[in-house]
């Protein structure tokens, strides 16, 4: 596993703040999976050696957390908000219109790997639902009928990434 | 509008040209209080949050003077505080607006509860779909240190305490606060057994630890700025201080509003301030604590009395805004998040949504939890899917009952108490369900905010 000297640095930073090394955990897991897009077995083994611990206290954690992805996702990740209030605003039909617009299935990745969906469980901004998170950017009141239009601007802005 | 708010903690958010650093901050008043707090004794401190009647705003309402009370000081071992913003219960949105738009009032009042409670060390656990709401704290603790609030000897006090932001990832039960200190340890969120485990007593890393809401410890900053006695006044007794309320769902202006405790009744902040329901809808039901309280159905009646032997009798438009009143009601306030459905939500679809979350999100250690999240989020689902049976609302009551009080955190419960109260009070449309032909359970609805739930 290769990390960017930033990443290391702040790895090598953060361990002394915390009581114990193993707090240490989840930040670390956080950076590398910012940094790689998913956490490998030789990721979970680095972060064991790195903290003192043993490789299965390190893969607890990453089988828990709904956030942490052993698998690469795609280029972009969409997280799109399941729960009741998004649901009451037409959450369910947002996703459905992103997984087609995007050539997308929910909870995989699409052809050419820009595009993953996702529902997640509640993204504590209920008042303005329905809400969709685009990597790091919460969107807010992306109601059915705005769910196209937004669709393909994401779609736009991929390719200008890529 | 008929009734008004009272910001207090949301006093500065959204105010033209306010904006989230400490020179903002500072302009308006900010870290005063702590610079006085720290000229006291701690112990004076913790004695007026203990007179304001605090109670946490994370979901319980356990007073919070009581828990900082509980702290084992006898232990010799260090002492430390977390702040809860974990914010996930379905719902609630408040904590994100005090995280994002006034990240310093939360720090003045976490140092404040620091020094009252002479603190070795702080973290404020955020959930980690917060990205940009862990950049705003971090930039705001530099910020805070740089100026001398917080770290090595604050403002001159000879006191010090670091705070450390720390991410969660994606676990609904890190909110459970035993769970949120596993996490922390760098372990699955598996909450611990009480007793032993009470925090204030075996915490983080087996150290005495108070656990507090990040509007708790907002709450704390005004109490000591104007006394215990002040803060109590405001509200009424056993029901202090004002509370965030987020009101989402079928309403004109969803949003989040703050009112002292029992300063709006449930009815005025449906109808007036949140401008009631879309033209032609009628209310159907409210769940008034986030979606782990119990369901109120529109024309029920709340019958009882008050501790001193009054009589009450309400309908769910008149129940006040605070803590105890929902108890009376048989629910709870938790962290007041009030989520209003119209008569187009089909409530066994409803039912079927929050099982699925609280199958997702049960930690697993727990048989009952575990196994009956699971079944419970089976059966509606199936009878969404047109397969439903008349005897299902029995099933599911049934179900929720052998959950409810068999396990080890609170998740049990939450996971229990809207089956219990959502199949019992809407019980017929559970059984019409079955009557339903397979098709229309799968056909999409007409009308516009009639969306399919699950």
């Amino acid at each position: 596993m290769e990390l960017s000297p930033e990443s290391l640095q702040r790895i090598e930073k953060l361990i002394p703040r915390y009581p114990t090394k193993r707090s240490a955990v989840l930040p670390l897991l956080h950076i590398i999976q910012e940094e790689i897009g998913y956490i490998s077995k030789t990721s979970m083994e680095w972060v064991a050696k790195k903290l003192d611990l043993n490789p299965m206290q390190v893969y607890e954690v990453v089988t828990f957390y709904p956030m942490l992805k052993e698998e690469p996702v795609g280029r972009v990740q969409v997280k799109v908000c399941r729960t009741l209030s998004c649901a009451l605003r037409g959450g369910y039909k947002v996703c459905e219109t992103l997984q087609k617009e995007l050539a997308c299935p929910l909870n995989g990745k699409s052809e050419d790997g820009a595009f993953s969906i996702e529902f997640v469980e509640c993204l504590a901004s209920c008042g303005t639902a329905p809400v969709v998170m685009v990597d790091d950017v919460l969107h807010e009141e992306v109601t059915p009928d705005k769910a196209g239009d937004f669709a393909k601007e994401l779609k736009s802005s991929s390719k200008q990434k890529a | 509008m008929a009734v008004k708010e009272t910001r207090i903690l949301l006093k500065n958010v959204d105010q033209p040209g306010y904006t989230n650093d400490i020179e903002c901050y500072m302009k308006h008043g900010g870290y005063k209080v702590l610079q006085a707090a720290l000229k006291r004794k701690p112990e004076d401190l913790c004695k007026e949050i203990e007179t304001s009647g605090i109670r946490g705003r994370g979901g319980a309402g356990f007073p919070a003077g009581m828990k900082w009370k509980f702290l084992d000081r006898k232990s010799g071992k260090p002492i430390y505080l977390i702040c809860n913003a974990d914010e996930s219960e379905p719902g609630t949105f408040k904590d994100r607006q005090l995280l994002y738009k006034d990240p310093h009032q939360l720090l003045e009042g976490m140092m404040i509860a620091a020094y009252a409670t002479q603190t070795a060390l702080s973290f404020i656990y955020i959930r980690g779909e917060m990205y940009e709401g862990a950049r705003i704290l971090e930039r705001a603790i530099e910020e805070a240190r740089a100026k001398g609030f917080l770290g090595d000897n604050i403002g001159g006090s000879g006191y010090s305490c670091d705070m450390i932001v720390h991410r969660g990832a994606g676990a609904y039960i890190c909110g459970e606060e035993t769970g949120l200190i596993e996490s922390l340890e760098g372990k699955r969120a598996y909450p611990r057994i009480k007793p032993p485990y009470f925090p204030a007593v075996l915490g983080l890393y087996q150290c005495p630890t108070i656990v507090n809401n990040v509007e708790t410890l907002c709450h704390v900053k005004h109490a000591i700025e104007m006394g215990g006695d002040a803060f109590a006044k405001i509200g009424t007794p056993g029901n202090t201080g004002t509370r965030i309320w987020s009101v989402s769902g079928h309403v004109q202006r969803p949003g989040y509003y703050e009112f002292p405790c029992a300063g709006a009744t449930l009815g005025e902040l449906i109808y007036d301030v949140c401008g009631g329901l879309a033209p032609g809808r009628i209310l159907k039901a409210v769940i008034p604590g986030g979606s782990s309280s119990k369901v109120l159905k529109a024309g029920e009646r709340y019958k009882g009395t008050f501790k001193d032997g009054t009589p009450f009798d309400w309908s769910l438009e008149d129940i006040p805004l605070d803590f105890d009143s929902f108890v009376l009601a048989g629910t709870m306030s938790g962290s007041g998040a009030v989520i209003v459905m119209d008569d187009t939500t089909d409530m066994v679809e409803a039912t079927a949504n929050i099982n699925a979350f609280y199958a997702h999100e049960s930690c697993g250690q727990c048989t009952p939890c575990r196994e009956g999240s699971l079944w419970l989020s089976r059966v509606t689902k199936r009878m969404c899917s047109g397969d439903a049976r008349k005897e299902d609302a029995d099933l599911l009551k049934d179900i929720a009952d052998q959950i409810d009080g068999r396990t080890i955190c609170a998740h049990g419960e939450a996971t229990a108490w809207p089956v219990q109260a959502l199949a019992t009070k809407f019980k017929d449309e559970f059984i019409a369900k079955a009557a339903e032909p397979k098709e229309a359970a799968l056909s999409d609805r007409q009308g516009e905010s009639a969306f399919r739930l699950i």
